[in-house]
């Protein structure tokens, strides 16, 4: 009974959340940051603006299958004769669609539920976050599998299954960042005077998150990436007799021996995004936890 | 104060911002004798903590000690290297600090804490000794001695349990200095004047010479025998207690003087104006000048020299003699005018409160009368708070009914009319939690005006600029966002929030209990032009007794859910008649009592 306001004191709080835009600035500043953004935007680059250079159509035959590099072909001959680099340039824009796309359904449903779940509290909570734990029982390789083998590989299909085994992630990542949140007093100030629920979520609590919620962007885009890529290579792509870098590493893989390039740019370019993207999403965690303050001042 | 030599001797202490020449405490001098309480006032901001944790030779991080010497009998505490500082803290010199929960071990019983410090400085003879030493501290301290007591863990004891034995603690080695932060602000009135009495019967009985840090000049008052204020990292004025409150010398103590509420003698509040200069970014000359009525253009130029003005009283001021005949002239003004009540505007009816099964507040039947100030006063854990927010719609379990102008109101704001929403508004006790930190000013006060449909476009626009103008701030303020304004600001943007739809009913909820003491004078003298000009009804909930002299009509007294006693404002602080608000008025401290106690003794 004899502790008064625990909650005030005389000073500003310690822990100052940053503002979004200072927190993509601070992490501009690390090296890493700038790395990984270098690895994206060429990636990008390549997937967007490939297609304009390749020296043939990524389903021209020009040669024997699996020739090594020559004049014609700078990286060879894939398993049916074609272009290894004009397929290699051709390949990384539906990748990076379909990815992209997919984190931001994930972003978008999951930010939508983790706000609701945690500015509900109660039975709606727990409803919404013992279903995401279902979700998140299940490896997410295996629900897309499933999904996609079923009712065939069309892109939306592709951005829906991805995306959805994003939400669990997001969601749980939302609901703890808004859970000190909701309970500040400028919600109730907003309540008070009859704001609508909706506005409450996306207008007062989601603007203090954004800064958690652009690290498991990065994250979640990085975790698209590989989960399509893998899927490519299983055979499951909308295009399934067009080029792109997961079908070539499968179709290539057996003559990596003899002609290895088929299989490595592709693995290469996969690589180096993801790397891209986690260092992006590294840089942007750093930033928003005042990690490498000191060093940078 | 002259015959025993000074226990500890503070000369030209100096500390700076790391690595820079630039300085958040600058020439720091002052000594306590053995047995005496020194206290030490200062703002936010103004350096006092800085100076605290020197005298046991610690820097917080950021901050280096540049300069001067803090000697404690004849060893100088600031050319020791850490392993002899260990060995003195605790030992020779102790530190209390404000927060008792934060200062304990959550994991260790409260007696092997007590024990591990007699140990860490081999006081005692054998464990027997130091068994027998703890049993002491805990009857010192007015604690059980039993071991049951002492295998309690930190949490299972009360707010001011854990003070006393954070006061145990730095007591048992029997150190001859100790250095107390705040330890009383989180405490309730009646906890905080029994640890009060604690420290001072220790520091007495034992010849411990005390600094005792603290923004409340009240409670200094009721403990201290000599006063040093702080103000911006220099020490600007140093004298007894009686001398230093009746005959201020510097302007800056006597504006710190004017802006606390009085028990008795009805005052309104004068806050200071502008905001005190970060340290290490003061103006030249004298800090306080560009608040200062006395200024005059040498306060500019050059810092005034710490200088005796009467005996034991320095003063650091050119105009000190002017200033303190001024403070020695000012009596008390009459008491506020009575006015008379109009209609109830806002009717409880046997309102009950509470969460899950445990009733808070109970059968509160109160009216509010038409541009009235009703104050609800209580220690925490009355069920004020919970009261406020159920007349706001803000806790929706409740029982009773509120009628605002005989119409019923539904329990939560949601399935209130827009009309019953706009009509009460809320001001929460936090500043620092009850505006958005990713919106602007501007946006957070034309919230309401969007929501209601009042205004839009640049009408809105000109009513946040007049709203911003009304609580004494400027347009610019704006296009700021909340952590660019000071605690006192925020407060102002909260009420202009409040204010934008012109509600009939107000609601505040501890809205100074954050604040600085002259900040807390400035908000009240707001509200209460505001209420006056705008003939608004207040609801104004507060801890904080003396505080409602300077804005109530009438008070009702809070205590376990249940309204006590309910009376105008000379009625309760002058002649109470419920047991309950006679000890909260006794408890509260207030400087007309420590003044008498000090003209008497």
């Amino acid at each position: 009974m004899s502790v008064v306001n625990p909650l005030v004191s005389n000073e500003p709080p310690l822990i100052q959340s940053k503002r979004p835009t200072g927190v993509i600035l601070g992490a501009l500043g690390l090296g890493r940051t700038r790395i990984g953004l270098g690895l994206v935007l060429i990636i990008a680059a390549i997937a967007i603006f490939g297609p304009l250079i390749a020296p043939h159509g990524p389903a021209d035959f020009i040669g024997l299958p699996n020739t090594g590099p020559s004049g014609a072909a700078r990286f060879g001959t894939d398993h049916l004769g074609q272009d290894v680099w004009s397929r290699f340039l051709d390949g990384g824009r539906e990748i990076l669609l379909l990815a992209s796309a997919a984190t931001l359904l994930g972003l978008a449903i999951g930010t939508s539920l983790g706000l609701l779940a945690a500015y509900s509290k109660g039975a709606l909570d727990d409803v919404l976050m013992r279903s995401m734990d279902v979700i998140l029982a299940f490896p997410s390789i295996m629900l897309a599998l499933v999904a996609i083998a079923t009712l065939g590989a069309s892109g939306w299909l592709i951005i829906l299954a991805v995306g959805l085994t994003n939400v669990p992630r997001v969601a749980r990542v939302t609901r703890a960042a808004a859970q000190p949140i909701v309970e500040r007093d400028f919600v109730a100030a907003a309540e008070a005077i009859g704001v609508p629920r909706w506005r409450i979520l996306f207008g007062e609590i989601l603007p203090n998150v954004l800064s958690p919620l652009m690290v498991e962007a990065s994250l979640r885009l990085t975790y698209s990436i590989g989960l399509i890529a893998g899927l490519a290579f299983l055979g499951f792509t909308p295009n399934p007799n067009g080029a792109d870098w997961g079908l070539m590493i499968q179709e290539n893989q057996i003559a990596l021996v003899v002609q290895p390039w088929g299989v490595v740019l592709p693995i290469i370019a996969v690589a180096l995004l993801t790397m891209g993207t986690g260092m992006v999403g590294d840089g942007i965690a750093r930033a928003a936890a005042g990690i490498d303050r000191v060093r940078a001042e | 104060m002259s015959a025993p030599a000074p226990a500890i001797v503070v000369d030209r202490l100096r500390i700076n911002v790391r690595g820079t020449t630039r300085d958040i405490v600058d020439d720091i001098s002052f000594e306590i004798a053995p047995g005496e309480v020194l206290g030490l006032v200062g703002e936010s901001g103004s350096g006092k903590t800085t100076v605290g944790l020197a005298l046991l030779g610690h820097a917080r991080r950021g901050v280096q000690i540049a300069g001067g010497s803090v000697r404690l009998g004849d060893v100088n505490v600031l050319a020791l290297n850490e392993g002899e500082l260990a060995h003195l803290r605790g030992r020779l010199i102790s530190y209390v600090p404000q927060d008792p929960a934060a200062a304990l071990n959550p994991a260790l019983r409260i007696g092997t804490q007590l024990r591990e410090i007699l140990e860490a400085h081999n006081f005692g003879a054998n464990a027997e000794a130091r068994r027998e030493r703890v049993y002491e501290m805990m009857r010192e301290v007015a604690l059980p001695d039993n071991n049951a007591y002492l295998s309690r863990y930190p949490h299972e004891l009360s707010g001011g349990q854990q003070q006393r034995v954070g006061l145990a603690i730095a007591f048992a080695c029997r150190p001859r200095v100790i250095v107390l932060d705040e330890p009383t602000t989180g405490l309730d009135v009646t906890t905080q004047a029994h640890v009060l009495g604690t420290v001072r019967d220790l520091a007495t009985a034992h010849g411990v010479a005390a600094l005792y840090v603290s923004h409340d000049l009240a409670v200094v008052g009721t403990l201290a025998t000599r006063v040093a204020v702080m103000y911006s990292g220099r020490i600007v004025e140093l004298g007894p207690v009686l001398d230093l409150f009746q005959a201020a010398a510097h302007p800056y103590t006597q504006r710190l003087i004017f802006a606390i509420p009085h028990l008795t003698g009805g005052r309104e509040l004068v806050g200071i104006g502008g905001r005190a200069p970060s340290p290490g970014r003061r103006p030249p000359g004298c800090a306080f000048a560009p608040r200062c009525a006395y200024a005059q253009e040498r306060c500019t130029v050059s810092v005034p020299e710490l200088r005796p003005i009467a005996v034991g009283h320095q003063v650091r001021c050119v105009r000190a003699e002017e200033v303190r005949s001024q403070t020695l002239r000012r009596g008390t003004d009459g008491a506020r005018g009575d006015r008379t009540l109009g209609a109830p505007i806002l009717v409880l009816s046997d309102v009950t409160a509470g969460y899950r099964r445990r009733t808070v507040v109970h059968d509160i039947n109160i009216e509010l009368a038409r541009q009235e100030c009703l104050a609800l006063v209580g220690e925490s854990g009355s069920g004020k708070t919970t009261l406020a927010r159920s007349v706001a719609g803000l806790h929706s379990q409740r029982g009773g009914q509120i009628t605002l102008n005989g119409a019923p109101l539904a329990m939560s704001a949601r399935n209130r009319t827009r009309e019953h929403r706009r009509m009460i508004q809320y001001v929460f006790q936090n500043p620092y939690g009850s505006l958005n930190p990713r919106r602007t000013i501007g946006h957070i006060i034309r919230q309401p005006l969007e929501i209601f449909g009042r205004l839009q476009g640049d009408a809105a626009d000109k009513k946040v600029a007049e709203m911003l103008d009304r609580v004494a701030l400027t347009a610019a303020y704006a296009e700021r966002f909340p952590d660019q304004l000071s605690g006192g600001e925020r407060q102002r943007v909260a009420i202009a929030r409040a204010l934008v739809c012109e509600p009939s009913v107000l609601v505040c909820d501890e809205v100074t209990s954050a604040l600085d003491v002259s900040v807390q004078a400035a908000i009240v003298e707001l509200l209460a032009s505001l209420q006056r000009d705008l003939g608004l009804s207040m609801l104004f909930v507060t801890h904080n007794l003396p505080l409602v002299r300077s804005i109530a009509q009438r008070v009702a007294v809070m205590s376990e859910g249940r309204i006590v006693e309910l009376g105008s404002v000379e009625q309760i602080l002058e002649s109470p008649v419920n047991p309950y608000t006679r000890r909260l008025l006794s408890d509260t401290p207030s400087l007309e009592v420590a003044l008498s106690a000090a003209t008497s003794s």
